[in-house]
């Protein structure tokens, strides 16, 4: 299979980026009704090219020989100066879910665009025409977050990627309702994080001479500069994708955005700071001195268990439905980042993306990345459905949806099941794994953060769905203020539906994301890890089913 | 080319710099001066940046990276203050929006 892939395939990996550029500066100069087409049409071409690289991905020997990614160098000049773009299963993983949940939101957006010609209300689903060029731009940024090798390709896909998110959150509304003033508060923490992010690229390019990630991995050696540059990626990044202290302006600036761009900001551009991240701990970790790695990972750790229970306790505080879902986004963070201590023991790594997916612990991460890009989409488009027929998401206006529009209080039930990690949801099979490793690892005192935080989910969903519920010696449920098209309702429904039922059989996903180094691992001492990443889950999905 | 000593110096300073900047972002309530304070600590970023690109004593040339870095920063700070600002107008001001007939076409 390998004899096929080298020549074409990588060819294939600066489409991503580049088709989605072109088309936002294109749709900047068309009419409304033809932007949207464009945008469509572009997501759905990019798709099947993102499709093409991870087919290619899957095919790769991968396994510890070193060829475990797709690479290209940019205009033929290779690493040390070059700029050179690489996807391996996590990239791939990443880009299929900004396409998938790309993809929805476009058709959501094309939809609502549609009528908002007879209804202009319509419009707050999606921010007006000025969405779409917007919206290519940021799909651009986040495809080349994740196929970059370069630390300053990806500070500048970063910022784009921030000029874009901020650009989209003004369009939640005229003045007086304060989506300026949030997005505002969003740029200037933004920007910070991206500053620090810098500083630390600029220590990595002193210490090793190269902005290419690997490169740099083998060049630098363990020391106060790369220690300093580690921490200052994390509070960058952290600030960047809303880790507990920092998190002040997501719970402001994502419910403030129409409800098409709450989904792209919750489901996806948190994801791509993330991604970093993850990147830098899973490349550059492996170098650096075990003590200051754990102790980096272990504040990090803390810093989630905090933010999965504070972002739980507000959540259940708020009375309306997209603020509730925002602080349900700060608490998912955290599980996101209890990564990084589950995998601050010492990880071999030798080559490109190797000292992540070791361990179920990076599978686990990924996955929950994938359920919770789905699942918070799907909530966020349905709550701004809820919303638009019931002219606001005052949970106390809400009474009687249940009735007149269930498939969309479905989808926020369903969602939450996989937010909360109910089996047999993609959520479930994440979690799983996450306690997994936090035991394989001896590290138990993240478990009851990891339940807990599970169960103050399923209390919040719960506080959603009942909202709609008839009240009880009431009077009858009301009919919405609007009856709203079905693609409207379908498309979020089959988000949350995904990341339910892709958690039935979590296997193939699982073997994928390990294929990188699961051998490799296995005979580095990382025994109990590496061999219970797989079959758990299996059998789980096999109990849920 | 080099007086010895000098880039360590240049190193402080623009880590001070960048300090200044930020703390400065954090403190002050004004959003005019926040954004400023933003472009002084993205300066303190840049001189490091500049910093680097010296290449021990004698007579060799400077390293190219991090100027073309630098170059790319500036721009991308150029365009993150044209969004602040045009942001901090309609904070301010929400009556005042220009562009109000090119969204509604």
């Amino acid at each position: 299979m390998s004899g096929l892939v080298p020549g074409l395939l990588p060819g294939l990996l600066p489409v991503p980026v580049f088709l989605p550029l072109i088309a936002a500066a294109l749709a900047a100069l068309l009419p409304a009704r033809a932007r949207a087409w464009l945008g469509l049409a572009t997501v759905a071409c990019t798709a099947v090219v993102v499709t093409a690289i991870t087919a290619g991905v899957a095919g790769l020997p991968g396994r510890g020989s070193g060829e475990d990614a797709l690479s290209l160098a940019l205009a033929g000049w290779e690493a040390p100066v070059g700029i050179v773009l690489r996807a391996d299963a996590l990239s791939a993983v990443l880009l299929l879910l900004t396409s998938v949940v790309g993809l929805v939101v476009s058709v959501h957006a094309l939809a609502a665009g549609r009528d908002a010609d007879a209804l202009p209300s319509m419009s707050s689903l999606y921010g007006g025409p000025a969405f779409w060029p917007l919206w290519l731009a940021l799909f651009a940024a986040l495809n080349g977050v994740y196929v970059t090798g370069d630390l300053f390709n990806a500070y500048v896909m970063l910022e784009l990627l921030t000029l874009a998110a901020v650009s989209l959150v003004a369009l939640g509304g005229r003045a007086g309702n304060g989506a300026a003033a949030a997005a505002l508060r969003y740029l200037f923490v933004a920007v910070v994080g991206s500053l620090l992010f810098l500083m630390a690229v600029a220590l990595v390019y002193a210490e090793a001479g190269t902005l290419d990630l690997p490169l740099a991995a083998e060049r630098i050696g363990p020391g106060p500069l790369l220690h300093v540059a580690l921490a200052l990626a994390l509070v960058g990044l952290a600030a960047k994708f809303a880790l507990f202290p920092l998190h002040s302006w997501l719970p402001v600036a994502h419910p403030a955005a129409p409800a098409a761009v709450s989904a792209l900001l919750s489901g996806l551009v948190i994801k791509a700071a993330l991604f970093l991240l993850w990147r830098l701990w899973g490349i550059l970790g492996p170098v650096a001195e075990p003590v200051v790695l754990q102790g980096l990972g272990l504040a990090a750790g803390a810093a989630g268990s905090i933010a999965v229970l504070w972002g739980s306790f507000m959540a259940l505080r708020r009375r309306r439905l997209k603020p509730i879902i925002a602080y349900s986004t700060v608490a998912q963070v955290g599980y996101l980042v209890l990564l990084l201590p589950l995998t601050a023991g010492p990880v071999g790594a030798d080559a490109f993306g190797a000292g992540e997916g070791s361990g179920p612990g990076w599978t686990g991460g990924v996955v929950l990345v994938l359920a919770h890009g789905l699942a918070k989409a799907g909530m966020f488009l349905a709550a701004g459905n809820l919303a638009l027929a019931y002219r606001g998401d005052r949970l106390r206006g809400l009474g009687g949806a249940v009735t007149h529009m269930p498939l969309t209080v479905a989808t926020i039930g369903l969602a939450g099941v996989s937010l909360a990690g109910l089996p047999p949801s993609l959520g479930f099979a994440a979690k799983w794994q996450l306690l997994t490793s936090a035991l394989a690892g001896g590290q138990w005192w993240w478990v009851p953060v990891l339940l807990l935080g599970g169960l103050l989910t399923v209390a919040y969903t719960a506080l959603m769905v009942r909202a709609t519920f008839n009240q009880p010696g009431g009077p009858d449920a009301e009919p919405p203020a609007r009856r709203l098209p079905r693609t409207l309702v379908l498309g979020p429904f089959v988000l949350a539906a995904g990341s339910v039922l892709l958690g039935v059989a979590p296997a193939g996903l699982l073997e994928f994301l390990g294929s990188g180094t699961g051998d490799v691992t296995a005979g580095a001492g990382d025994a109990p890890g590496a061999a219970g990443d797989v079959p758990p889950s299996g059998a789980a999905g096999g109990d849920g089913s | 080319m080099t007086v010895s000593g000098l880039p360590e110096l240049m190193t402080v300073l623009a880590c001070a710099v960048l300090v200044i900047g930020l703390s400065a972002h954090l403190l002050v309530a004004d959003l005019f001066r926040r954004i400023i304070s933003l472009n002084v600590a993205s300066g303190g970023v840049m001189m490091l940046l500049l910093v680097l690109a010296v290449r021990g004593p004698g007579d060799q040339d400077p390293d190219p990276v991090p100027q073309a870095l630098v170059l790319t920063g500036i721009v991308i700070m150029a365009a993150v203050t044209g969004l602040a600002l045009a942001l901090a107008r309609r904070v301010e001001d929400p009556a005042d929006e220009d562009d109000r007939d090119e969204e509604t076409p």
